[in-house]
């Protein structure tokens, strides 16, 4: 883009907010680094939604700071913080046309009429809704309403761009669109961005980094690759795709190397079931040793055929050599 | 991925518009969890109730005893008073509203009624406000409280009135000490017009502030906005047929308050006799023409106003 974002960095510190008994966030630190996609990943009430929003300043946290492009914004309201919001349910202003909604940013800022009107159209062609800047939100579809939020968000250049749960009102398909444009527009526009998401796939897709924050807590912090190769824990590995367990140990179903015959440190099972879910087939395993144990792999139709598998085929089974595997709690 | 040109990314959303059902003013997305985002909602009353089951005949009998109901109790009455207003001639009618006391206590009426309206209407929009968008202690108490004047008969608002102004309440003694005359004047007036009118915009306001939510209003303040240009710039246009709308009502209710106001006004006549208070009086005077008179006029403001509303009410859907 033309205009190119100040990048700025956001620290949050020492960050608690209680509602009532409910414990939202547990003294928790973030440091999203200045210019990235960051993705607040986890579960329904697990607290990232909060921490957004006290980064924005809509809500206030009971301890802790903020501090948005090196300025301690702990006590700044939310209207002198320079962060852009995109809420899940776009939150348009339904009673102002698209191009005002754009320009609402700048017209409370006093800014000169020319000026607001190049700057909206600019951003009404990055999220190509030129030709609806008279129409009411009314009249837009849910993903159109959330570019059009979008373009209002960053049309006063803020520090700090904050979405919350941007996609979750679309259904499916329009999602995975927007969620590789909000990826392609980022690299563009390169403004600091963090989004709250509780869809894993959406995380590992888009974001740079990853902070998985559970119960008021966050799980562990990395890459996209890092947080699935290298779980700090069971539960980052449960949330970031399906998992399963053999001797106790947690790993995912595609990192079990299946044989036909016995090979070293492989234990022996049967097949129990064969499903297949499009490209993949889904094989839940019994072991025919020791505690009859059952446990499932993630295999391709061509493994299936290969191996000639079948319900009642006998296989021996071992982790892959790279697998990533939780080791069982010592108790 | 980064050298990716704009056109690409504009392609990418061409796409996207095709899937999201774009260019057609479209209903919502399905599934969109709350209906308050400008779709197609169904609001009571505006959609055509499905056909009873029952016969003709049932439909008809209801049709006629609702009809019948309205003729005789409200349309039967006004009608046999437009005939006596108007029975000895447009001149007689003329006279009768042009005397002095009743060109007084239309001029009073419409002046206690305008500053009762303004003062329920800034009350009004700060009582819904602090309703729907905090939370506090006594929140429900205030919510309950504000109903009370709809369940109470007016008579004792007037009362309460006289106990707390009047020459030996609480606060008369000490206003009437520097020059106030709150009672037996146009202050009382004002006071008991805006007590029993007092719910009538936030009852308006309420039910719509709560559907927009307070995400409009975060989004405003992320934008950058004070709490003037949110009230401005969001809030008021947000709600303006709402608001519209409960002022009308309450101009109504104002312009035909008598229970209250015949408490605390005293009926003195050219002074502090309302439109409604110079109608009883001339009915008690036995000049029922003349009741009848300035009762027309009041019906006629009523009127208007309904008319106003009907106009209005359209424009809420948008």
């Amino acid at each position: 883009m033309a205009d190119a974002q100040r990048a700025a960095g956001i620290r949050a510190d020492g960050i608690s907010k209680r509602f009532g008994d409910f414990v939202a966030l547990d003294d928790v630190d973030l440091a999203v680094p200045s210019g990235r996609l960051t993705a607040l990943l986890g579960p329904s009430g697990g607290g990232k939604s909060t921490l957004l929003r006290i980064i924005a300043g809509l809500d206030t946290a009971d301890t802790g700071t903020v501090v948005i492009d090196g300025q301690d914004a702990t006590r700044l309201p939310p209207q002198r913080r320079e962060v852009g919001f995109v809420f899940q349910h776009y939150a348009a202003f339904k009673h102002l046309s698209v191009f005002r909604n754009v320009a609402f940013g700048l017209e409370v800022r006093r800014r000169p009429k020319a000026e607001i009107r190049a700057r909206v159209h600019e951003l009404l062609e990055l999220v190509h809704l030129t030709q609806f800047a008279d129409r009411l939100p009314a009249q837009l579809s849910g993903g159109q309403r959330q570019r059009m939020a979008l373009a209002r968000a960053l049309a006063a250049e803020p520090k700090v761009l904050l979405l919350d749960e941007p996609f979750g009102a679309l259904d499916a398909k329009v999602r995975k669109e927007l969620r590789d444009w909000l990826r392609r527009l980022h690299d563009e526009v390169h403004v600091t961005t963090v989004f709250v998401t509780h869809d894993q796939e959406e995380a590992l897709e888009v974001s740079d980094e990853i902070v998985v924050i559970n119960h008021g807590r966050v799980e562990q912090v990395g890459s996209p690759n890092d947080l699935y190769d290298r779980p700090a824990n069971e539960f980052v590995m449960e949330f970031l795709g399906p998992t399963t367990r053999l001797d106790g140990r947690l790993l995912r179903p595609h990192d079990i190397d299946v044989f036909a015959d016995a090979a070293p440190g492989t234990v022996p099972a049967v097949v129990q079931r064969l499903q297949r879910v499009g490209f993949e087939v889904r094989a839940d395993l019994r072991r025919t040793d020791g505690d009859q144990q059952t446990f499932w792999v993630q295999l391709t139709p061509g493994q299936v055929e290969t191996l000639d598998l079948a319900v009642d085929t006998p296989v021996w089974v071992r982790p892959a050599r790279r697998a990533a595997v939780i080791e069982p709690a010592l108790t | 991925m980064a050298e990716r040109t704009r056109e690409d990314v504009l392609d990418d959303l061409d796409r996207v518009d095709r899937i999201d059902g774009a260019g057609s003013s479209g209903p919502d997305q399905p599934g969109e969890p709350d209906g308050s985002v400008g779709g197609p909602t169904p609001r009571p009353g505006r959609t055509r109730p499905p056909r009873p089951a029952g016969s003709g005949p049932v439909r008809w009998t209801l049709r006629l005893v609702a009809i019948g109901y309205v003729v005789v109790l409200v349309l039967l009455p006004l009608a046999v008073m437009l005939v006596r207003v108007f029975g000895d001639g447009l001149g007689a009618f003329v006279a009768s509203v042009t005397a002095p006391e009743a060109v007084t206590s239309i001029i009073l009426s419409v002046e206690v009624a305008v500053q009762s309206v303004v003062i329920n209407t800034v009350f009004g929009l700060a009582a819904a406000l602090l309703i729907t968008r905090y939370r506090f202690w006594g929140r429900s108490a205030l919510n309950a409280l504000i109903d009370v004047p709809v369940s109470v008969s007016p008579v004792i608002a007037g009362l309460a009135l006289i106990l707390v102004y009047g020459q030996n309440g609480w606060f008369g003694g000490a206003l009437a000490a520097v020059g106030v005359q709150v009672i037996y004047n146009a202050p009382g007036i004002v006071l008991a017009t805006s007590f029993v009118t007092l719910p009538l915009v936030v009852r308006e306001l309420v039910p719509v502030l709560e559907e927009i939510g307070l995400e409009q209003d975060q989004a405003g303040r992320a934008l950058g906005a004070n709490a003037w240009q949110r009230l401005w710039r969001l809030t008021l246009p947000s709600v303006r047929w709402a608001l519209a709308y409960g002022v009308v009502l309450s101009l109504a209710r104002a312009l035909g308050e008598y229970g209250a106001v015949r408490v605390v006004a005293g009926n003195i006549l050219g002074y502090t006799q309302t439109m409604p208070l110079l109608a009883a009086q001339r009915y008690t005077d036995l000049d029922e023409n003349g009741a009848f008179a300035i009762s027309f006029v009041m019906v006629a403001i009523a009127v208007l106003s309904i008319v106003v509303v009907a106009i209005l009410r359209p424009k809420e859907e948008s």
